[in-house]
């Protein structure tokens, strides 16, 4: 044993050990930052405070909560400080592979200090921004009393919104499919068909949707076309909505069936089925699969659109808020609104984040 | 006249010609084994007799009818011509009694509870009915294959297909398909096999062909093909077979 170690260190060629990393440079910048953060914090809460007609004990509190929490990054710190401290004492004993893992634990922790006191910055840098020339900003976007006063009537036009956005929704899904079902008919019958399909899409993608909206709500009601000349102007607004986002959830359906590995298809038409039974029961439902996530993403941006009707008469949430914000010199109403969207995408967008990583999960898993 | 007849079958990608005139005839109840180099033409030979790949010239006779050329009713062509795949390609959104049941219940005109009832005792016979619930990607690979078996076997084919069935398998795993297709040859089902599992070819076919460059260069009886071959090609091929302990 003690002849083949003496072997081994003479036969030594290649590079020494690793040495433990050093903790001390980033520890310091990190509490650098967690000091300079929490600073920064204190004082934009104090200027956010200020603009309070009187500071009342609750408010005091607040400060002081905020103050307390923006200093959470330096706990890190600390415990980066302590493993630097354990790794030069390994160090000093010799024993290198428990002063490289104290390095690296203590690394860990000053990064991870590092990364909350730059939220913390932010977080006040948007504080101060709020408080900014006496509370100007503040006054203008987020007044109290015009968000109790008006948030009755944006919310009764946020319904219209809602209303549009699920009715265009429902039809997109059918008309988009039949749209992209049409690009992929083949044979020299299904050209005429391929050029529709790939016509309708080139166009409505181009074609801002606020025109659509423009042509549809005012042009179809002025040629008299008939039936759509008696449609309510929420209806044209969903046929509007309709038309622009048919267009891209088309190219969503044939992303998403393109996707699909041929040999699904051979394995199909092998059994006897016909292209439309194969389309029906093997390829289109694995493609739905497949599509939610970017088709979530289009009815996200359709149900922003939804904002747009009102240059067709409908009194949606946005028109509503316009006309009390011009009523009170204030643009809180229009804040409302805002919020009100923030809050009906951020459930769908980690819905969407969900269905990711279980495709992601499972073809991991493949 | 043969049950199955390919006459003089031509098929090309663009310039490139894949099939150059293939002829071969295949009696009810014969078990043929298409042995050959990787990309000889071997799946284009068994994708074209149930018309997965379109024919550039020749014919194709199934039963005394000719299933080639404009006019032929494919789907009706394929519920008689079965076919299963090197990779399986079972549907994955589906349960294995949903995969095997889907042909006979949308375009066999059999009922649910008979499509079912067959498919419970053909799964049975591979050893898979306790997995008619269960979905393909919970599955072996080889207990996948069983069931793709199953699946093209469901619409009472009179021949069935088979491209490499085992070659995507694990060793240990070959054993188990290759046991039912035995069983289906003593059985008397017609079927046509592309295989690199030269043991078996010599034990269930009753003719061998070897494919090179898109034509059959020889055939014959196992016994000939694999003991005494007369064409240089076949010996090479063979010669390296076995070098890569397959035979
Ligand atoms: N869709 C295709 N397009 C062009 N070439 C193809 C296509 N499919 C197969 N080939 C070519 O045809 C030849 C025969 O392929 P294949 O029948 O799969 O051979 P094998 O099954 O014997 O390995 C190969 O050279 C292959 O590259
Ligand atoms: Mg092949």
């Amino acid at each position: 044993m003690g002849v083949q170690t003496a072997e081994a260190s003479e036969l030594r060629v290649g590079p020494p050990p690793t040495p433990p990393g050093r903790v001390t440079g980033l520890m310091v910048v990190a509490g650098a930052a967690a000091l300079l953060a929490a600073l920064a914090a204190h004082r934009a809460i104090v200027a956010v405070v200020g603009l309070a007609e009187d500071r009342t004990a609750p408010l005091v509190a607040i400060e002081w909560v905020v103050t307390l929490v923006a200093l959470v990054p330096v706990v890190p710190v600390v415990a980066a400080a302590l493993r630097a401290r354990s790794r030069g004492r390994h160090l000093a004993a010799g024993d290198l592979v428990a002063a490289r893992s104290e390095a690296a634990a203590g690394r860990e922790r000053a990064s991870i200090a590092l990364g909350w006191a730059l939220a913390v910055l932010l977080m006040a840098a948007l504080l101060g921004f709020v408080a900014a020339n006496d509370g100007a900003v503040a006054h203008t976007f987020l007044k109290w009393e015009f968000i109790q006063s008006t948030w009755r009537p944006v919310a009764e036009g946020f319904w219209i919104n809602i209303q549009v956005s699920v009715g265009a929704e429902v039809l997109v899904l059918v008309l988009g499919l039949v749209v992209a079902i049409m690009r992929l008919v083949g044979g020299p019958a299904g050209r005429p068909l391929r050029w529709l399909s790939t016509a309708y899409v080139d166009i409505f993608r181009a074609i801002p949707s606020i025109i659509v909206l423009y042509l549809v709500g005012f042009g179809l009601a002025l040629a008299e076309v008939p039936v759509i000349k008696d449609l309510t102007p929420l209806w044209l607004a969903i046929v509007a909505l309709t038309l622009t986002y048919s267009a891209y959830v088309a190219e969503v359906y044939r992303a998403g069936i393109e996707s699909l590995h041929p040999s699904q298809w051979a394995a199909a038409r092998s059994l006897g089925l016909s292209y439309g039974m194969t389309l029906r029961t093997v390829i289109v439902p694995q493609a739905v699969r497949r599509i939610v996530p970017p088709l979530l993403n289009d009815f996200v941006g359709l149900q922003k659109d939804t904002a747009l009707i009102g240059v067709m008469g409908v009194a949606d949430a946005f028109t509503r808020a316009q006309l009390e914000s011009s009523d009170v010199f204030n643009l809180t109403p229009v804040i409302v609104v805002a919020v009100l969207f923030v809050i009906i995408t951020i459930p769908q967008a980690r819905f969407v984040d969900r269905m990711i990583a279980r495709e992601q999960r499972k073809s991991g898993r493949a | 006249m043969a049950f199955l007849e390919i006459d003089d079958v031509h098929k090309s990608y663009g310039s490139f010609q894949v099939l150059r005139g293939v002829s071969l005839e295949v009696n009810k109840h014969e078990v043929v084994c298409l042995i050959g180099a990787s990309g000889s033409g071997k799946s284009t030979l068994l994708r074209t007799i149930n018309a997965l790949e379109p024919i550039s010239a020749g014919r194709i006779k199934v039963d005394g009818d000719v299933v080639t050329g404009p006019g032929v009713d494919v789907n009706r062509l394929r519920r008689n011509v079965g076919m299963v795949f090197q990779s399986y390609n079972l549907f994955p959104h589906m349960s294995v009694l949903q995969n095997v049941t889907l042909a006979p219940t949308k375009v066999g005109g059999v009922g649910r509870a008979e499509a079912e009832e067959r498919a419970l005792e053909l799964l049975e016979r591979v050893g898979m009915r306790d997995k008619a619930g269960s979905y393909p990607d919970a599955l072996s690979g080889g207990q996948q294959q069983r069931v793709a078996i199953v699946r093209a076997l469901a619409t009472s084919p009179q021949v069935l297909l088979l491209d490499e069935i085992t070659a995507a398998l694990d060793p240990e795993l070959v054993g188990d398909v290759l046991g039912i297709v035995r069983e289906l040859a003593a059985d008397g089902l017609t079927m046509l096999l592309a295989t690199h599992e030269m043991g078996f070819a010599r034990e269930v076919a009753s003719q061998v062909c070897f494919l090179h460059q898109g034509s059959i260069l020889e055939r014959g009886s196992a016994e000939q093909i694999f003991e005494d071959p007369q064409e240089e090609r076949t010996r090479q091929f063979l010669g390296r077979v076995l070098a890569s302990g397959r035979l």
